[in-house]
């Protein structure tokens, strides 16, 4: 995307997470500021705040009190007096708060367990191995656009119980909710009703004709003996669109990208199949795509920063990740690292839902592509492009196949 | 005789169903039908599967998961309710 801010001079004092230096390598940026400050600010987006150790990450996840998850995206437009209220936002449970964030989530994590996820992995095998085999022949392809960006699209698709086909306009939804974060906030919200008009259609059509799928799953449940509201399944449906494409996505390109650059981790795991638990793991802490955001509930002293009410906070878990006091050679990626209590997908009450979906594709994703193309490296390492914003990922992965595979 | 014998278990307040416990050992784990982890009936670790509790706990992205000593006759005494709940 192109940049529309001035360029960052000072992270401590001016940090940009759209910024093209953040974009590129963020992980120089996160050790330095966490030796410096570790609680680094911005006048960027009307005041944000970025605390830096797994410690601070952690604190903030665990505070309901001083933090709200009204909204978890940093844009130049804050929820207004005319958005649903805290306890639910726009997009429950992620946007919601206690209590109300329990009720919303209970109701959904019985889809999200290991089981029901388990149902999606033939399909998902199926699916890994036929976008493979459209590389067929192919000595060099780009591993981001044509294998890991579908994987997801298409699962999440399934799950969703939308058509297959819609799968192009779930791309640019998503680009709009988590890229284009400083579009003029007149245009974002013009895209945004773009978007509610596509989830009401698909709404109708199940209320029509219920199926056995996520969309008729949200339309029979019910919180307190009561049916959601139309708004609410419409902004849970974006929700687990949005965060259930992107960010798996990002987790198998960027595990791709490692392997791309390490032949002995790539040779490794191909031989030692095993190994697959503990390297999913690795690549989830180091290469952790998400960064979440709450709001400043109050005004309150945080370590000696002045917080204020209404202040963005990026909530950054991958560079908590990388804390060397949470975690031993914590910028080396070991794919046999036994001890790993990575906070990829969060922490506290709005651990992320589809962890287990999550974890399944990337899996999947990565035995699939292995058994294919046990050997590959970069075409071009500086032709690589990685995602702005909260969620990193690369997005474009020029890859060239080596050996027998070609 | 006396050895040391341990029990595992998990703080149902801290727990966030991230399942890495249950991954790491689906012996000593259970989850519910939210995906929250439990102990496995009263938490008792057969010695071979002591490892397999330590990963547990170094592994919990919440730190909600305990590994204590106990001592045969506690582990004794408290074993025997937890066996009848388990057999109602």
């Amino acid at each position: 995307m192109t940049n529309r801010h001035p360029p960052v001079g000072d992270f401590a004092t001016d940090f940009d997470h759209t910024d093209p230096a953040w974009v590129a390598d963020p992980y120089p940026i996160w050790e330095d500021l966490r030796q410096r400050c570790p609680v680094a600010h911005s006048g960027r987006y009307g005041g944000a705040w970025l605390p830096l150790t797994h410690d601070l990450v952690s604190e903030v996840a665990y505070d309901h009190e001083h933090f709200t998850s009204r909204s978890v995206v940093v844009s130049e437009r804050r929820p207004g007096p005319d958005d649903l209220p805290a306890p639910i936002g726009v997009s429950p449970p992620i946007s919601s708060d206690p209590p109300y964030h329990g009720l919303v989530r209970r109701m959904l994590l019985p889809a999200f367990t290991p089981k029901p996820v388990a149902a999606l992995e033939p399909f998902t095998r199926d699916l890994c191995r036929e976008l493979l085999a459209a590389t067929d022949g192919r000595p060099s392809f780009d591993a981001a656009v044509e294998y890991a960006q579908h994987i997801p699209v298409r699962v999440i698709v399934r799950f969703l119980g939308f058509p297959q086909s819609d799968a192009d306009m779930f791309r640019s939804i998503i680009r709009l909710v988590l890229e284009e974060v400083d579009l003029p906030p007149d245009e974002r919200e013009e895209r945004f009703g773009e978007v509610d008009d596509y989830m009401d259609a698909q709404i109708e059509d199940h209320r029509a004709h219920p199926r056995d799928d996520l969309t008729s799953f949200l339309l029979d449940a019910e919180i307190g003996g009561h049916k959601l509201p139309v708004e609410q399944i419409r902004g849970t449906m974006v929700l687990l669109m949005v965060a259930g494409i992107d960010t798996t996505w990002s987790a198998i390109g960027a595990s791709l990208w490692h392997l791309a650059q390490h032949p002995e981790d790539r040779r490794r795991l191909a031989a030692e199949p095993q190994l697959m638990d503990t390297a999913l793991e690795e690549f989830l802490r180091a290469y952790a795509p998400v960064t979440m955001a709450r709001l400043v509930a109050t005004d309150f002293d945080f370590h000696g920063h002045p917080f204020k009410e209404g202040d963005w906070l990026l909530l950054p878990f991958p560079a908590a990740n990388r804390d060397p006091a949470a975690f031993e050679n914590a910028g080396l990626v070991q794919l046999d690292r036994a001890q790993n209590r990575h906070a990829a997908f969060g922490l506290g009450r709005h651990r992320c839902l589809g962890s287990n979906l999550a974890r399944m594709e990337l899996r999947v994703a990565l035995q699939e592509w292995l058994a294919r193309y046990p050997d590959f490296e970069l075409s071009d390492a500086a032709a690589v492009r990685w995602s702005a914003g909260q969620v990193r990922g690369p997005r474009t992965l020029p890859v060239t196949i080596l050996g027998d595979g070609r | 005789m006396t050895h040391a014998s341990y029990r595992v278990h998990v703080d149902p307040d801290k727990c966030q169903g991230h399942n890495r416990c249950y991954s790491v050992s689906p012996e000593l784990f259970d989850l519910d039908d939210l995906g929250m982890s439990s102990e496995v009936g009263a938490g008792l670790v057969p010695a071979d599967l002591i490892g397999r509790a330590r990963l547990a706990v170094a592994n919990c992205p919440e730190q909600a998961i305990s590994l204590t000593e106990a001592t045969e006759a506690t582990e004794a005494a408290e074993a025997v309710p937890a066996r009848a709940e388990a057999q109602p």
